[in-house]
């Protein structure tokens, strides 16, 4: 980073600013040649356009090429999840949580599963087993997110090597979750109190493998991109947000910690086997597009760490918490016991008995903090569930970002927000 | 520093105002009184107790309860590491708020996505619109009395309610013809072309739109 940094960089805005006086001629608006400063321009950006990853409409006006107003519209992809939630029971809605981020699915399974258990009061009863294989599905699932955040990011200003790079290790990763899961992106791996299947037997070891193929793949992405002078001239300095900005709009994640908050849940909060790892945080020192590159970068390599240390440490076991009124119990003592058939009856037909009260729990999900408020007046369905997705709020800095960058810089700035439109329309 | 004696901070300084801090799962919540004094309170937490970081603001519809409406500040501290929940209760009638955008930047898309599931107001809101939902949908979402089927609603003028420009033209694909010879534009015979194409708008005439714009039942009607 050191050489990148030696070089000064011109700032594009001020550059264009300058040149648009320079054309407006007199320095005062009032005098005459009012035709010279024109009109300002709208521009529709989206909701179909490659760099807004999904259905993301932003509003543009525009003063020749730079942006005075920018105003995001959103909820193309409002599916209603919070509304569907209250209508079916605690486990019926995994499947709905894949389709929130659905690039890492398996994260978002988790935090769900968390937060669910948290409610129950048995977050802490997790069988070992299944916190260690819970952690390796959240890091895996960053690994794959930040993969294709990576690879969209370069795409989008200029850069198509890398994309199709990382596509080649993401396919690997959906290789091992389909032999997971049984489905390559809408997973639904998780159970309240449990998963739904232990590791396949020879997982562990293809996992390995991959582990040790993925950081030669992101050492070469990094290579292909990290002093290239088009890449730098196009995210360095680009999209700047102030660490105290960051923590003012809510920011979570990469973007936050590209700010150069030091915050990052699996070490504020720790949860699962989290406080049993070693990894480091990375955080960046501008906060400028470049930054939040960096962060996906190391934050990779840490997770390739923590899956290591996951798959050295796993121990035996269950991975599901021996209470019938929770998981689901084996379907071979279902059919000859009867205590069994009951829990299996109530637990299909009503769901998961969680008492009344309200909890809310966060995941430090690739994109930032992915929380569940989750409100119970008691049984199996939740009163309220409120998903505070991190695109949601990530995106809610771009009227105030955006304003004196050039258009070009909106696709900077979008590909290093890496955001996804599931999880912010929900 | 717990997050109980940040609560009990809290009630030092708003004394009736803010009620006894509740503990479930390890988590700490305090209900305000009254509503009208958010702004106040947030930014008492913000300023003094060091609660720098909005999480999330949610609400919820505690239908047939009065006050019908509960509006929920999930409130961190980066120095501390403490969260805090803060709630307040809103009747249907007044259903407002004092907005908290001037104490924390990010309350603005909350309270946006707040105002159009739940249909609360929040005053002196810099940009209160509708935030998921498209502008002019008559209803509240996130209601409990709003049916999980959707409602009907008129909004002139939308998409999908006539044919795409150029359907049934000799270089489009016909939606659900019996075989591929039939759908391929390419080995279609113009002159009969017509007659099979109309025959096949008339027939989506019951087709609903697949969006989720809950158009209600009953075929869409071509427009004049």
């Amino acid at each position: 980073m050191a050489e990148t940094q030696e070089y000064s960089f011109k700032d594009s805005t001020a550059l264009a600013a300058e040149g648009t006086r320079s054309l407006a001629g007199p320095a005062s608006p009032d005098e005459d040649l009012p035709d010279l400063q024109g009109e300002k321009m709208h521009l529709n950006m989206g909701p179909s356009h490659p760099a807004t990853h999904g259905v993301l409409r932003i509003v543009l006006e525009l003063d020749g090429e730079i942006i005075s107003r920018a105003m995001p519209e959103i909820g193309y992809l409002h599916r209603g999840d919070e509304k569907i939630a209250e209508n079916m029971t605690y486990t019926q809605f995994i499947p709905y949580t894949d389709r929130l981020d659905y690039l890492s699915p398996l994260a978002n399974n988790v935090a769900y599963a968390l937060a669910v258990e948290k409610l129950l009061g048995i977050d802490k009863q997790l069988p070992p087993r299944c916190q260690f294989i819970r952690v390796i599905c959240a890091e895996l699932a960053r690994i794959s997110s930040h993969l294709l955040g990576l690879g969209s990011f370069a795409m989008d200003v200029g850069a198509l090597t890398v994309f199709l790079h990382t596509f080649t290790e993401r396919e690997k990763l959906h290789n091992l979750f389909e032999a997971l899961t049984g489905a390559r992106f809408t997973t639904s791996y998780t159970r309240i109190g449990g998963l739904s299947r232990d590791l396949p037997p020879g997982w562990v070891e293809q996992c390995r493998k991959f582990l040790h193929e993925v950081v030669v793949n992101i050492d070469e992405s990094e290579t292909l991109l990290s002093r290239n002078r088009i890449f730098v001239d196009r995210t360095q300095g680009i999209g700047v947000i102030s660490k105290a900005d960051a923590i003012d709009f809510g920011l979570s994640g990469p973007v936050l910690r590209g700010s150069g908050v030091d915050h990052d849940l699996r070490k504020a909060q720790p949860y699962l086997v989290y406080d049993q790892l070693e990894f480091d945080v990375p955080v960046g020192t501008e906060g400028d597009c470049y930054d939040r590159y960096l962060v996906r970068i190391e934050e990779m390599r840490q997770s390739v760490r923590m899956v290591h240390q996951c798959l050295d440490k796993l121990p035996g076991g269950p991975v599901n918490v021996p209470d019938g009124k929770v998981v689901l119990p084996p379907k071979e003592r279902v059919l000859t016991r009867m205590e069994e058939l009951i829990h299996h009856f109530i637990n299909v037909t009503q769901g998961v008995n969680a008492p009344p009260g309200e909890i809310y729990f966060a995941h430090e999900n690739p994109k930032g903090e992915l929380g569940f408020y989750l409100h119970s007046k008691g049984g199996g369905t939740p009163h309220r569930l409120k998903i505070r997705s991190p695109s949601f709020v990530n995106l809610s800095i771009l009227p105030t970002l955006l304003p004196g960058l050039m258009v070009s810089d909106i696709v900077s700035v979008l590909g290093s927000f890496d955001f996804v439109m599931g999880e912010c329309d929900r | 520093m717990t997050a109980l004696e940040l609560a009990k901070q809290l009630k030092t300084q708003f004394g009736e105002q803010i009620s006894e801090p509740a503990e479930f799962r390890g988590e700490t919540t305090v209900e305000a009184a009254d509503g009208e004094r958010m702004t106040e309170i947030c930014g008492f937490a913000k300023e003094k107790l060091g609660f720098d970081y909005l999480v999330d603001i949610s609400s919820v519809d505690e239908y047939g309860e009065d006050p019908r409406f509960t509006v929920i500040y999930h409130l961190y501290g980066y120095s501390h590491r403490c969260y805090l929940r803060l709630k307040t209760r809103v009747s249907e009638e007044k259903g407002e708020l004092p907005t908290v955008t001037g104490v924390w930047r990010t309350a603005n898309w909350h309270e946006r996505e707040i105002y159009d599931m739940m249909g609360l107001r929040f005053r002196g809101h810099p940009d209160l619109r509708r935030i998921l939902m498209w502008e002019g949908y008559p209803y509240f979402p996130l209601r409990k009395d709003f049916p999980l089927a959707g409602k009907p609603s008129d909004v002139p003028e939308i998409a999908f309610s006539e044919a795409a420009p150029m359907a049934g033209g000799p270089f489009v694909t016909i939606a659900g013809g019996a075989d591929a010879v039939s759908r391929e534009p390419r080995v279609r015979i113009p002159e009969t072309d017509a007659l099979e194409t109309n025959a096949r708008l008339e027939r989506r005439k019951d087709i609903r739109p697949a969006h989720g714009a809950g158009h209600g039942p009953g075929p869409i009607e071509p427009k004049k």
